[in-house]
Parts: C-alpha cells; sequence; structure tokens
C-alpha cells in the first residue's frame, strides 16, 4: 500500500489560517447576528430565519434592490461600448500614448467621496459648470429635485468616474494582439469592422470579461459617490443597496436584519457573478463539445 | 500570377548613413512568373523584410517593386492581390475551419457557390475535409497553421503566395509532408512562391531557385547544387552544407601555392603574379584521404572523429587551419592524434578573394 504522509495538510495550515480570519470567521459574525434577536449584550433569542423573511418581505429592500440592478446593468451597457471606442481611438504608440494614457487614468486616482464632492459642485445650477451649462441652455435641470436627474447625474458620474478603468483593461488587451493578425487581415482584405469583429474583440474576450465583473461588481455595491452627490434622494430615487443597508445597521441598529441583508446582498452577488463569468465563457465556446466528438 | 520585379533598399531608421543602418542593401532581383523560390539567412539577415516589401506590408525607403512590368510600389497587399502566410498560425478565433478558409474570398466578394468549392478543394488538399464545421480557435498548433496555409492558396488568382517561415511550429514528421504538399500544389497550380526559411535542407528541398541571403544582402541566387558546387561568396559556402565549407589561406608561388606551409600543384593554368593572398574552399565531402605526399594533399593531424550515422566527420588539424572531411562508410577511419594525408586541391575546389569567388576547378587563374 501507498504509505500517506499527513504532514502535508500543515502545508496548507498558513493559508486556511488567513483566510479564516480574513474571511470565514467575520462571515461567521453575521450568520451568528442574522439568527438571532440581540436585546442587549447579555440577552439574546435565537429566532431562526425570521430575520430573512422579513427582510425579504421589505418593500423598500424590494425597491432598492430594483434600482440597484437598473443601475449596474446601465453602467455595463454605457461603460463596456464607451471603453471599447475609448481603448480603440487610443494611440498606440509613442509619447502620445503615453501622455493619453495618464490623462485617461486620472479620473481613477481621485477617492470616492471627492468625485461625489466634484460633481456635487459640478451639477450645481448657480456656480457648478455642468448645472449652469444646462440651465443656459434652457434645461430645467435639478439633480436635487428631481429623482430622474438625480439617477441620471450618478450615473454619469460613474461612467466618468469608471469608463477609464475599462478602457485601460481593453488598451492592454488590444496591444497584446501581434501584429501578424493585423498583417494577415490585411492580406485577407479584411474590412474595418471585420478587423474589430473578428479579430480585435475575440482577442479582448479576456479582458472584457475582467472588466465587466469589476464593474458589474464595484456598481453593484456603489455607496461614497451617490451618498455624497445626493444622499440616496430626492426621496429614496438614488438609494441603492449598500446605502439601504447602512441605514439599517448604523442608522437604526438593526443588527440582525441588517445581518440577513448582508448576507443576500453577497449572495446576490455571488450568484450573478456566477452568471455573468459562465455566460461570457459560453460565448466563446458554444461548440466546445462538437470539437470533442470531431477528435 | 505575375514576374516580381525588385529594384530597391530599404532601412527602417530615417536619413541611414552606414551599411549597417539597411535592414536592406540595394538589391535588383526578379522572382520569375510560376517560379518556386526560397529566401534562406540566418535570422535578422533581412529575409522577413524583403518579403513583406513584395507583398506590401512594408514599403520601401528606396526604389521600385514591379509586378509584371507594373509599379505597385505605393499600392496595399490587397491591391497587389497576394497571398502571404506567417510563422505563427494567424486564424479567426470566433470562425469555423471553413470559415477561415472562405474570409479571403468573402471579403473580396466572391459568391458563395463558388467559395464553397474553393474551401472544399482547399480542405481537401490540405487533409482539413473532416473538420470543416469545427471551431478553429480550439484545434492544434499544426492544424491551425494548415489553416493559415489554407487561407493563403484559396484564392487561385493571386499573383504570388509568401511564406514567412510558415513550418516552425509544426512536427518534423509533419512538416515533410507539408512541405511535399506546398511543391505539389505548386506543380498543380503554377503559382508564384516565395518562401522564406533560415533552415536550408527546407530551402533546397522546396525552392527551384534560393536566394541566400545575409546581412541585408543578397549574396547568390541560384539552384541547389550551384549553391553546393559554387558558392559565389564564402558565406553560401559556409551556411549551405553541413559542416559548411572549409576555407584555408592560400597564396600563390610561381606555379604552386601555399597552403597551410605546403607547397601545392596549382591547376592547368598559365602562371600569374605571385604573393597574392587568397582564400582556398573546398566541402567536406570533397576532402577525401590522400596517399602520403599525393599530389594537392595536406598533411594534417586528426582532432576528432566523429560517427554521424551514414558517414564519418573527421576534424583535422592543418598547421593554423581545421579542416572537416566527410568519408564515405567503408573508408578506413583514422586514428585521432594520428597524421592523415588529405586531398584539398581538386576540380571541386574554388578560391575567393574577398569573400568572392574568383576562381574555380581547383585552377586558380
Amino acid at each position: 500500500m501507498k504509505p500517506v504522509n499527513q504532514k502535508a495538510w500543515l502545508m496548507i495550515l498558513p493559508v486556511v489560517l488567513c483566510v479564516a480570519f480574513s474571511a470565514i470567521l467575520p462571515l461567521m459574525t453575521v450568520v451568528n447576528y442574522s439568527v438571532q434577536d440581540i436585546i442587549s449584550p447579555e440577552r439574546r433569542v435565537f429566532v431562526g430565519t425570521e430575520w430573512f423573511k422579513q427582510v425579504m418581505r421589505d418593500d423598500d429592500l424590494q425597491g432598492a434592490l430594483l434600482r440597484q440592478i437598473t443601475f449596474s446593468a446601465a453602467v455595463l451597457l454605457c461603460e463596456i461600448p464607451l471603453g471599447i471606442g475609448l481603448a480603440l481611438a487610443m494611440p498606440a504608440k509613442g509619447w502620445k500614448s503615453s501622455a493619453v494614457l495618464v490623462l485617461v487614468a486620472i479620473s481613477l486616482l481621485i477617492p470616492w467621496n471627492v468625485v461625489g464632492t466634484i460633481w456635487q459642485i459640478f451639477g450645481r445650477a448657480d456656480i457648478g459648470l455642468l448645472g449652469a451649462a444646462l440651465t443656459g441652455l434652457g434645461f430645467d435641470y435639478d439633480y436635487t429635485g428631481n429623482s430622474t436627474h438625480a439617477w441620471l447625474t450618478v450615473l454619469v458620474m460613474d461612467i466618468w468616474h469608471w469608463t477609464p478603468l475599462v478602457a485601460l483593461l481593453c488598451y492592454a488587451g488590444l496591444r497584446a494582439i501581434p501584429d501578424a493578425y493585423y498583417q494577415a487581415a490585411s492580406i485577407d482584405g479584411a474590412t474595418k469592422f471585420a478587423v474589430f469583429r473578428y479579430i480585435q474583440l475575440p482577442k479582448m474576450r479576456g479582458v472584457l470579461m475582467i472588466a465587466v465583473l469589476l464593474r458589474f461588481m464595484d456598481s453593484f455595491m456603489i455607496y461614497t459617490e451617490p451618498f455624497v452627490l445626493t444622499g440616496g434622494g430626492p426621496g429614496n430615487a438614488t438609494t441603492f443597496l449598500s446605502q439601504y443597508l447602512t441605514q439599517k445597521a448604523v442608522g437604526q441598529f438593526d443588527l440582525g436584519p441588517a445581518a440577513a441583508f448582508s448576507l443576500i446582498y453577497f449572495l446576490i452577488i455571488l450568484l450573478l457573478c456566477f452568471v455573468l463569468y459562465n455566460w461570457m465563457q459560453r460565448i466563446g465556446t458554444v461548440q466546445e463539445g462538437e470539437e470533442v466528438s470531431h477528435g | 500570377m505575375a514576374r516580381i520585379d525588385l529594384d530597391l533598399a530599404h532601412a527602417y531608421k530615417p536619413n541611414p548613413q552606414s551599411d549597417e543602418d539597411y535592414a536592406l542593401l540595394p538589391l535588383k532581383m526578379a522572382f520569375e512568373d510560376g517560379g518556386a523560390y526560397a529566401l534562406l539567412g540566418p535570422s535578422g539577415c533581412g529575409k522577413t523584410t524583403l518579403l513583406n516589401i513584395v507583398s506590401g506590408l512594408v514599403k520601401p525607403s528606396q526604389g521600385t517593386v514591379k509586378y509584371d512590368g507594373r509599379d505597385v510600389t505605393a499600392l496595399t497587399p490587397q491591391a497587389r492581390n497576394i497571398a502571404q502566410v506567417f510563422q505563427f498560425p494567424v486564424i479567426y478565433d470566433t470562425m469555423t475551419v471553413a470559415e477561415n478558409l472562405a474570409f479571403p474570398l468573402r471579403n473580396r466578394g466572391v459568391d458563395a457557390q463558388r467559395i464553397q468549392q474553393r474551401v472544399g478543394r482547399i480542405a481537401e488538399m490540405l487533409e482539413l475535409s473532416g473538420q470543416l464545421d469545427v471551431r478553429a480557435a480550439g484545434l492544434a498548433a499544426d492544424a491551425k497553421q494548415k489553416i493559415s496555409l489554407g487561407r493563403g492558396l484559396v484564392r487561385e488568382d493571386v499573383s504570388a503566395v509568401l511564406f514567412d517561415e510558415p513550418l516552425t511550429v509544426i512536427d518534423p514528421h509533419l512538416k515533410w509532408q507539408l512541405r511535399r504538399k506546398l511543391k505539389q500544389i505548386h506543380h498543380e497550380l503554377k503559382l508564384t512562391l516565395i518562401y522564406v526559411t533560415h533552415d536550408q535542407v527546407e530551402a533546397l528541398t522546396f525552392a527551384d531557385q534560393v536566394v541566400v541571403m545575409t546581412r541585408g544582402r543578397a549574396v547568390q541566387i541560384g539552384s541547389a547544387s550551384e549553391l553546393f558546387e559554387r558558392p559565389q561568396h564564402t558565406f553560401v559556402g559556409h551556411f549551405i552544407g553541413s559542416p559548411g565549407m572549409n576555407f584555408l589561406p592560400v597564396r600563390r608561388e610561381g606555379d604552386a601555392l601555399v597552403v597551410a606551409g605546403r607547397r601545392i600543384a596549382n591547376g592547368p593554368v598559365a602562371a600569374g603574379p605571385a604573393g597574392e593572398a587568397t582564400l582556398l574552399g573546398v566541402r567536406p565531402e570533397y576532402v577525401t584521404l590522400a596517399e602520403p605526399e599525393g599530389a594537392g594533399a595536406l598533411p594534417a593531424v586528426v582532432a576528432q572523429a566523429q560517427d554521424i550515422g551514414t558517414y564519418w566527420l573527421l576534424t583535422a588539424r592543418a598547421g593554423d587551419a581545421t579542416l572537416r572531411a566527410r568519408l564515405a562508410p567503408g573508408q578506413p577511419v583514422p586514428a585521432v592524434g594520428a597524421t592523415a594525408w588529405l586531398q584539398v586541391q581538386g576540380s571541386h575546389t574554388c578560391f575567393y578573394k574577398d569573400d568572392r569567388l574568383v576562381a574555380q576547378g581547383g585552377a586558380w587563374q
């Protein structure tokens, strides 16, 4: 019989400890809260799935979830094509490419709350460039009072802040395509669109997947910028999930429902990422099964 | 199909000053319609640059490219109607094998029925018929390269098909097959083929005419036997053959030659000016064991004797020079350390001055 050396388990011990303290134990605390009613530090009652049921039936939460999904979808639909377009338009070589890279990356270097503040002033009708310009053009623009305007402003702010990330990822993907592909396409008489459709887009699949996942997760967890810009208002037009959660946990100190909701939030992100990832993987490899059968 | 005339030079840098600044030194050459050519040379000798200039991917910094007498220097590869296959497989990931092969035709608006016919024929030639509906992305490197080759051959009206070391990623046993296939296709389709390689066996077996290049210069254009028997340049002698040609410093004294401190007979020519120094070149295949003190033979100390399988390779020192000899099977092999007499003077011996061939046939005129 083959000897079994159980000492090998010791090798993964550091990793197990790291993961335990950084992820599993904090998460278990949340799980612990989510099934108990904590009345005072000494008194607590096990309530089972009651918080989960309560949270799921909460109309405010369902509203926030719907707004959140709409927002993330809009973010992806705007930022991904814009980022690809930007990357295609960026110069490939020389000092121009370095200069453009720096310019494009600037918005990524600004802290979230500063971004919120910038746009808060930017959008003001009296002194803000955007607000004053729109008002001057005859639009009745008011992001603090009109919920559609508020929602659109938050969206445009996110696009301004994060499209460069998509653009940089796509740019890296584009630069990784060997020249031979372009040469072959030119020999084959491909049009510019064909080059994009059959070479650039397929070759960017990997970085696009990362861009989509990152932008989805980040936009789904967005907190600081709308909090600074609109404070979730007017009404609750721009109250997204994380802000709603904060109101529950910190504002009202409803630890039980907040913990239950945290877990649901976490599972929603995990599930949607899983779906997105698998869907994008499939796009490129639909006929994998056939290849195997053809040998 | 077209005859291609080149009269050009190319430098990647602006304002080239010295010869080193040029990727291609001024050259004039013609590729005949329907010929099979190879551009042979070590890495960095300018062969890929030359190929890209022919196809139109690179515009020469000076001079012209002509197809059938028409100046195409400023035209794109598409306008030149050229096909080119690259060193590493280029395939369109999202397409099937058939769509990949059809791509060059589709871009040119060929009708569907004709496309299907051509794709079917090329796939059959390259033994891809069974995989036509498979996505190209999942295939192995050699199958991908076959697709690249197929895309190069799928158009029948091309001016020429250019290959840039296309068999680099292919397994050796498949290399032979594919090379034979390309030759066969050349015979069937009568296309002008230009094939870039650094492998002399590949060049000599594939092409009717081989262009040997070094440092941006085409030093000789000729058939395999011309390159072997009469290298016009010491580089050709050294690069072609395995091992390459032996070169020994030689001086002429009266009607005799002095090689490695020993007088040997010159060929049947009248005596010329004495004292001129040059190089004597002789292929290892023609260096044979000779009688001691034989005419045109040198005594050399055997340094190494290797069994290469079908022949013995002898390395010997004659004075300061090293001599290599390929001994035919069955010949006695001298022991290491022994002195062997080696024939260097004969009808295959060549003489070089400033790296150029000045005399051959063992007679230095």
